[in-house]
């Protein structure tokens, strides 16, 4: 079994505050594993470093074999973000913004092929959204706006595919037909890597846990079970994730004019 | 009307004409982008920055069309840069760089001994300042913006959509994000004349929300912008040439009254499809929790009843007053 994801004393820091600390993860091909940790313990960040979305501070990730900075196969990754809706400010159909996601397979300046309409239609079945294609995405409801953006992910074929909470905030029927979509994926011999807070319907499916706790790998083994994260490796028993952590982020009230010079705070939002 | 049909053949209206055309096409839709991004006033700061380029070429007796362009799109780029960094702080930081913009412009106007009459006709357009040569720029120019947002519309919309699905997938995102905000500098100098800087913004932003009020895609968002662009920027400078008989009116704000005058038609249709749209919204799959049989029931609901049919699992509810009623064999159920 070949090693898909590699990553040697990974370092990320933002704002110039360590976040991740001397992470090494080695993920093999077709592997499920769940990434899990209190919020701030740094599982976001370590897929957005993963992802090249974040840069290194130290230490080395390779994707596929290959040197993040080299790596050129963008249409291998699949990346779902933390995003609490798949709206943007113009309105938008469901087949439209999953066929962004087959930007990386299409030719440049060409029109859909045959090909790309059928991955897209396919991607649009796994998540079981195929009769909305025509559909504004903000008409619907928050846990399918959930699925546009896995299906958007799916439909560049990916072969390793990172998801960032897709669960947060989504109803359990919801969370069912999310956990197929990805069972399906999974069966297909796919690589995913699954940032949660609670696995609930997922849990049948993680190969692996790996547990952050303020920046370091407090476990990684065998799933730990649903509500997953011990006390002792960091986990809060009786909190609920709601979601959306940058948004409790403390504001700094002077016009940050001088930005530019300073290393990138909270990138894209 | 004579009058008017006169006017229309003068050498200028004709000029004017072409020049609306294609800015009335080229300005939405680039401002759908912009809309998307959530920059809906980027074209304003852009329009506003702008004004010190025409000042400069005013200063140094060149062309102010040129100059408006390279400061149009230095401005851009460091808006975009700013923005790119991304905090919280960011609109703020783009209100300084506005405000240096126009008073720079009006400071430097001052300077090179022109009157602020010579700057109004930048800053709300101006028929009679069209020159032949400034035809062929503009609709060079309207063409390059227009292959671009049309060509290069999946990447676009990608980035514009969500830059951080697109970076994860190898699209150069801040390549994209540059070439907006340099298609929109293009697109704020080009309508310059036709609308002036102040305005140019709601010629790119105003049709954008006006078609989302009855539009559910981005294809279609997009088509439908940039026809209500162009009739709002034609019609206005007719209306413009056809008042200047009474009045002076520029046309620059006849344009925008006459985009925001289909805005206000738009907004209740959009506002009924919408309230139409929750009300039709099916209803949670859940099984009703016992067997409740309506009152007596004289109405026998169906397709055109009048009572809004509701989807609910596998059957209809029929709202009416406040009930959900559900067919059941000889009578209705409460659901």
């Amino acid at each position: 079994m070949s090693t898909v994801i590699e990553a040697r004393g990974l370092s990320v820091s933002i704002g110039g505050r360590p976040v991740l600390r001397g992470i090494d993860v080695a993920i093999s091909d077709g592997e499920f594993v769940a990434l899990m940790g209190a919020n701030g313990s740094g599982k976001s960040t370590l897929v957005r470093a993963l992802t090249g979305l974040r840069p290194l501070i130290t230490g080395e990730v390779r994707l596929f074999g290959v040197p993040l900075g080299r790596f050129r196969d963008r249409q291998r990754l699949g990346f779902v973000p933390q995003r609490p809706s798949a709206a943007g400010g113009v309105p938008a159909s469901v087949w439209e913004v999953v066929s962004s996601g087959r930007l990386t397979r299409r030719p440049f300046l060409r029109p859909l092929r045959s090909i790309d309409r059928a991955a897209i239609r396919n991607a649009l079945e796994i998540v079981g959204l195929e009769d909305r294609a025509g559909d504004g995405v903000a008409t619907l409801s928050g846990g399918q706006q959930q699925r546009v953006l896995i299906a958007r992910a799916l439909a560049g074929e990916p072969e390793l595919l990172f998801l960032d909470e897709p669960t947060a905030g989504v109803d359990l029927a919801n969370q069912v037909a999310l956990a197929e979509a990805l069972r399906q994926l999974k069966d297909k011999g796919a690589t995913i890597v699954l940032v949660a807070h609670e696995l609930g319907p997922l849990a049948p499916l993680v190969d692996r846990a790996i547990v952050l706790r303020d920046g370091r790998v407090a476990y990684d083994g065998p799933p730990l079970g649903d509500h997953a994260v011990p006390e002792t490796l960091g986990g809060e028993p009786h909190t609920h994730h709601h979601g959306h952590e940058l948004l409790q982020a403390r504001r700094q009230h002077a016009p940050q004019v001088t930005s530019p010079l300073d290393s990138r705070p909270e990138e894209g939002r | 009307m004579t009058e008017l049909l006169g006017i229309l053949t003068y050498p200028f209206m004709i000029r004017a004409l072409i020049a609306a055309v294609v800015t009335g096409l080229a300005a939405p839709a680039v401002g759908t982008y912009l809309v998307q991004k959530r920059l809906s006033l980027m074209g304003d700061g852009i329009g506003h920055c702008a004004v010190t380029g025409v000042a400069i070429g005013l200063l140094t007796h060149t062309s102010p069309t040129w100059s408006a362009v390279v400061v149009a799109v230095l401005a851009a780029v460091a808006i975009e840069l700013i923005r790119e960094r991304g905090n919280t702080n960011g609109d703020l930081a783009l209100a300084l760089l506005f405000y240096g913009g126009i008073a720079g412009g009006v400071m430097i106007t001052g300077i090179a001994g022109q009157s602020a009459q010579t700057l109004q006709s930048y800053l709300f357009g101006s028929l009679l300042t069209i020159a032949p040569s400034d035809v062929v720029v503009t609709v060079a120019l309207a063409l390059t913006v227009l292959v671009a947002c049309l060509g290069l519309g999946p990447q676009l919309f990608a980035v514009s959509q969500d830059a951080e699905f697109a970076r994860v997938a190898g699209i150069r995102v801040r390549f994209y994000n540059v070439l907006i905000a340099v298609l929109a500098a293009v697109t704020v100098t080009v309508a310059m004349r036709t609308v002036g800087l102040l305005l140019v913004s709601a010629l790119m932003v105003v049709p954008v929300a006006t078609a989302q009020q009855v539009t559910r895609t981005f294809r279609t968002t997009l088509a439908a912008a940039m026809g209500l662009g162009l009739v709002a920027s034609v019609g206005g400078l007719v209306a413009a040439a056809w008042l200047s008989f009474a009045a002076d009116v520029a046309p620059g704000p006849a344009i925008v009254m006459l985009a925001l005058a289909c805005f206000v038609v738009s907004w209740p249709l959009g506002a009924w499809r919408r309230h139409r749209q929750r009300l039709r919204e099916p209803f949670a799959a859940l099984e009703p929790l016992g067997h409740d049989v309506t009152d007596a029931h004289p109405h026998t609901h169906g397709d055109d009843c009048g009572h809004p049919a509701v989807p609910h699992g596998d059957h209809v509810d029929y709202i009416h007053d406040g009930h959900r009623h559900a067919p059941h064999g000889e009578h209705y159920d409460e659901h």
